[in-house]
């Protein structure tokens, strides 16, 4: 049997359920306890795992907005063998923790020798939501997915935030869990299964198709599921690559598609230069080269601080329209 | 005891004057800070020997001076049980805690027998085992992460807690200050030493801190704030031991800044020192060793003869060339281990 939410209502289960389960796991973040949570993901956790009279609640931590410290005291606890979850109100706002995740989370298994395991997940929504301008609206996925030692997930679908969410909870390396927000109001089906995982390091194909291979992850994903759907009329028959996890990267089932389709396009809200969709490219072109019939085409976000305004900022973010028109450039 | 007097520009005479105090302590607890002193003291020379003779590379903090102060704090704590953090000038926390010194050394030195396998180096020397977290590199870093391992103490109901070093120039960072917030708001068993050797790196104290009484920054906090003198072991330890055990009863932090002194450069390759302070200064600063003030009490007491110091000298010096020997036969890690430990369950795509 399949149960009906939408994307945050599954992410919200989906932690609740590994906390009731586990009580070494705990989250903490900004205004996540009394105030709900600014994206309401874990509406209603204060009254479950703690109390709203209580100065601090430790199991749902409410954390000034401080985030290089609290991230660190998250890193800390994790390598005492707590699992925090550590909520960014927005990824936006973990550049400031980027020390703590990047020079402390990311490299004290190795600096140990393996002696010290760090259990955390980083979690938040990232990319752009709606009008919320420059310093709102960034896309971390690419600048994590660059680190050795961290692992980056971008969960598009209901199921998998669900499924995934379980794996990077159990997970004893530290793990980015990547939320955009335009998912969070996306409905889906989720198995009735409180021990449903999703594991990471695999890639899906949710379209299949033989003319081209669409690749992307997060909520480009759905870009491209609707994409699809527009070139399915014009007589164009895509496929839907879900990578889902950028770190570690499973390139074998992009590989697989490509080696099918002889075409590819790889979108990511990113900003076009330098972002995690050149990566993609890159190992396409030198592993799949003899396959291709074209060049692989990027579409990434434009190369801009996201501006206020929606008509610019709608321009900025890759569309169902800016996909189409690159398949049409290689086709 | 709040030592004040810090308002003044000379350097090497923070605490001028030593309290005066009837020692009650017994030969042997006496002998054992001598020796434990003493042996970090050969064991930093040796490591700058070591470092000359390009057996040691990178970035390397030598703990020549402070000694009584580490000595001091890891004989107050329950060791193996309660966590410790310090920063890269983490040689002495770990040889006190009960780590191998020839894991150490050998660390030190990119050697298989080292703490990390050779992966850490000087300043990323762990042991998790004995309580030990690092061995951290990036100045403040690693506080909130001592404030997460008292997080975990108290979200566990455990007995424990942490001590979380730092050094004069860290107490700037504004980390550490997001963490001080938090220590006091959450209730966390930690305490912040702050090993105020008076300069940050090259950077005089009165040049990098715009009150140089840094005991004060817990105040507003509402956290215990208190400035001790780090040159004198037995106090050290006696101090130390009420503050920790304070802690872990109140469960509250505290914030104890203790003044004490580097004889060396801030880094192994710190080969010129008088750009930042004379040699007056440092001669002024010799007069309050920490081991030639123990060594004076001890006489005084009839606990130690001047023969009797020689032999221990010997012994302990004769211990750290045996390390070497070993440290020196270990072979440096093996090349296909590049790829271990940089996650628990797999390894990342291998080549360049």
């Amino acid at each position: 049997m399949a149960l009906e939410m939408t994307y945050r209502e599954a992410l919200a289960k989906s932690i609740e359920e590994e906390m009731q389960k586990n009580s070494e796991v705990f989250i903490m973040g900004e205004d996540i306890g009394r105030y709900q949570g600014t994206f309401k993901v874990t509406r209603g956790f204060v009254e479950k795992f703690g109390s709203r009279s209580a100065n601090y609640n430790y199991r749902i931590l409410d954390t000034p907005i401080t985030e290089c410290g609290f991230t660190g005291i998250g890193i800390g606890a994790a390598m005492a063998g707590l699992r925090p979850i550590v909520e960014f109100m927005t990824m936006s706002f973990s550049i400031l923790a980027l020390d703590q995740i990047i020079n402390h989370a990311a490299k004290v298994h190795y600096m140990t020798n393996g002696e010290v395991k760090c259990p955390i997940v980083f979690r938040g929504p990232g990319g752009a939501a709606k009008q919320l301008s420059a310093q709102h609206s960034h896309s971390m996925d690419g600048w994590y997915a660059h680190v050795p030692g961290l692992k980056v997930v971008c969960p598009a679908t209901v199921a998998d935030a669900y499924g995934m969410m379980k794996s990077a909870i159990a997970d004893d390396n530290p793990v980015i869990f990547y939320e955009n927000p335009g998912l969070y109001t996306v409905k889906g089906e989720i198995p009735d299964d409180i021990n449903y995982s999703v594991p990471i390091g695999k890639g899906q194909i949710l379209r299949e198709g033989k003319d081209i291979s669409l690749i992307g992850y997060s909520r480009m994903t759905q870009v491209h599921l609707a994409a699809a759907e527009m070139l399915a009329k014009d007589g164009i028959d895509c496929e839907v690559v879900d990578v889902r996890s950028l770190l570690p990267l499973d390139t074998e089932t992009i590989y697989n598609s490509v080696r099918k389709t002889h075409r590819a396009v790889v979108t990511y809200e990113d900003w076009r230069s330098g972002g995690f969709g050149g990566e993609i490219v890159s190992r396409i072109q030198e592993d799949c080269f003899d396959d291709l019939d074209a060049p692989v085409i990027r579409v990434g976000g434009l190369n801009v601080p996201m501006p206020y305004a929606r008509n610019l900022e709608l321009l900025c973010i890759p569309s169902e329209e800016d996909v189409i028109a690159a398949v049409h450039k290689i086709r | 005891m709040l030592l004040r007097s810090n308002t003044g520009t000379k350097r090497g005479s923070t605490v001028a004057k030593q309290a005066e105090y009837k020692i009650t302590e017994s030969a042997a607890e006496l002998e054992e800070h001598l020796r434990d002193m003493l042996f970090i003291r050969l064991f930093e020379e040796k490591c700058n020997r070591v470092y000359r003779e390009g057996k040691a590379g990178g970035y390397m903090h030598v703990y020549i001076g402070m000694e009584a102060l580490a000595v001091g704090w890891m004989k107050a704590i329950r060791k193996g049980e309660d966590y410790v953090i310090t920063a890269y000038r983490d040689h002495a926390h770990a040889l006190l805690l009960g780590t191998p010194p020839e894991a150490v050394l050998g660390e030190v030195m990119g050697r298989k027998c080292g703490t990390a396998g050779g992966k850490g180096g000087s300043m990323h020397i762990y042991d998790p085992k004995n309580g030990f977290y690092g061995g951290w590199g990036i100045v403040g870093g690693h506080i909130p992460l001592g404030a997460g391992l008292a997080f975990a103490a108290r979200y566990r109901g455990e007995d424990k807690v942490c001590i979380n070093f730092m050094g004069d120039g860290a107490a700037n960072q504004g980390v550490v200050f997001e963490t001080l917030n938090m220590a006091s708001l959450y209730d966390l068993p930690c305490v912040f030493v702050i090993e105020n050797n008076e300069f940050a790196m090259g950077t005089r104290l009165e040049y990098h801190a715009a009150d140089k009484e840094l005991w004060k920054r817990g105040l507003p906090f509402d956290i215990r704030s208190e400035r001790l003198d780090g040159m004198d072991v037995i106090q050290m330890k006696r101090q130390a031991t009420e503050i920790v055990e304070w802690c872990r009863k109140e469960q509250r932090p505290a914030w104890i800044e203790i003044m004490t002194y580097r004889y060396s450069g801030h880094g192994a390759a710190d080969n010129d020192r008088q750009l930042y302070r004379t040699k007056e200064e440092e001669e002024l600063a010799w007069t309050r060793d920490p081991i030639a003030r123990l060594k004076k009490q001890m006489i005084s007491l009839g606990y130690m003869t001047d023969e009797k110091y020689e032999a221990i000298e010997e012994e302990l010096n004769n211990e750290v060339e045996r390390i070497y020997e070993i440290c020196d036969a270990s072979p440096f890690p093996d090349p296909d281990e590049v790829y271990d430990n940089i996650y628990s369950d797999m390894t990342p795509e291998k080549g360049h």
